[in-house]
């Protein structure tokens, strides 16, 4: 088995915000980051794959239509947007990086071949803190 | 460094005399970060143009980054303590004057320093030159360096 990693990054404004709960709570919850006009970070993206190389190719899949998959149906989407309001992937969830991650895999679930198996989302959010997540 | 009396030296090379003014200047750098969200827009401009001309950048909705600044403070060591400059102030002016304007907010919006100008890389990085110069005793050479991203920078005085 051989885990095939593809990098993105893109920049993005979001505030972390339940609409159902009232200001006071969401800024003792999120502090700055209820900012009501928005923030923002420059994100990087990890998207890992896996599979045994096809004997022809030596490819576990062309990294190359790897590659476009995520630009058009994930980058596209999200690169210089803002989170909370331009993403149809994320509409009515909150805009965490635990939840970016999320709708980041199902996105790609969606495009990517039946016979690409996704191992892993890797999203940094700053340089020092980012979330994985393996699809469980 | 006991012979070393921080007089001008005087070295022959090449049948010239050079001057060497062995100040004993060093640079001192202070790294911070802020996270902020900007739109690239001129009012005077239709929506059209903007995007002509900043492209995804405009977005009406805004995007955002993670900004690096760094701060380069340049004097002579004091006597008394061998700093330049105290690194806590120098964190201290700067999480002031700086980062508590700027972190998690929209520097469009939350900020009086762009209301007539567009808050690109550039224009940041003068602010706040301009902000720290009025707070940083003039005795110093300031320097400030900005990421908008990795790969983007800027730095003033140019």
């Amino acid at each position: 088995m051989v885990y095939l990693t593809r990098v993105e990054h893109f920049n993005a404004a979001h505030k972390l915000y339940n609409p159902g709960w009232t200001r006071e709570h969401n800024e003792e919850v999120f502090g700055k980051c209820a900012n009501e006009n928005w923030h923002g970070h420059n994100y990087e993206l990890y998207v890992t794959i896996k599979g045994q190389p096809n004997p022809d190719t030596g490819f576990v899949f062309d990294v190359k239509k790897l590659s476009e998959i995520i630009k058009e149906k994930v980058i596209e989407q999200i690169d210089h947007k803002n989170l909370n309001i331009d993403v149809p992937f994320l509409e009515g969830k909150m805009c965490s990086t635990e939840n970016l991650a999320i709708g980041i895999w199902q996105q790609l679930q969606l495009f990517l071949p039946a016979e690409v198996q996704l191992h892993a989302i890797k999203l940094y959010e700053t340089p020092r803190i980012y979330v994985e997540y393996f699809g469980e | 460094m006991d012979n070393y009396v921080g007089e001008p030296t005087f070295i022959c090379y090449h049948k010239q005399l050079f001057c060497m003014d062995m100040s004993r200047k060093v640079a001192v750098f202070r790294r911070e970060h802020f996270n902020a969200a900007h739109r690239l827009y001129n009012s005077l401009w239709d929506e059209k143009k903007n995007f002509e001309v900043f492209g995804k950048c405009s977005n009406p909705n805004y995007h955002g980054h993670n900004y690096e600044l760094e701060v380069k403070v340049t004097g002579e060591p004091d006597p008394q303590t061998g700093y330049v400059i105290d690194l806590k102030l120098l964190s201290d002016i700067i999480k002031e004057n700086i980062l508590g304007k700027f972190d998690h907010k929209n520097l469009n919006l939350d900020t009086v320093y762009f209301k007539n100008s567009n808050p690109t890389a550039e224009n940041i990085v003068i602010v706040i030159y301009e902000i720290l110069r009025s707070k940083i005793d003039n005795k110093y050479d300031l320097h400030i360096r900005l990421y908008e991203t990795d790969r983007n920078f800027v730095e003033y005085p140019g």
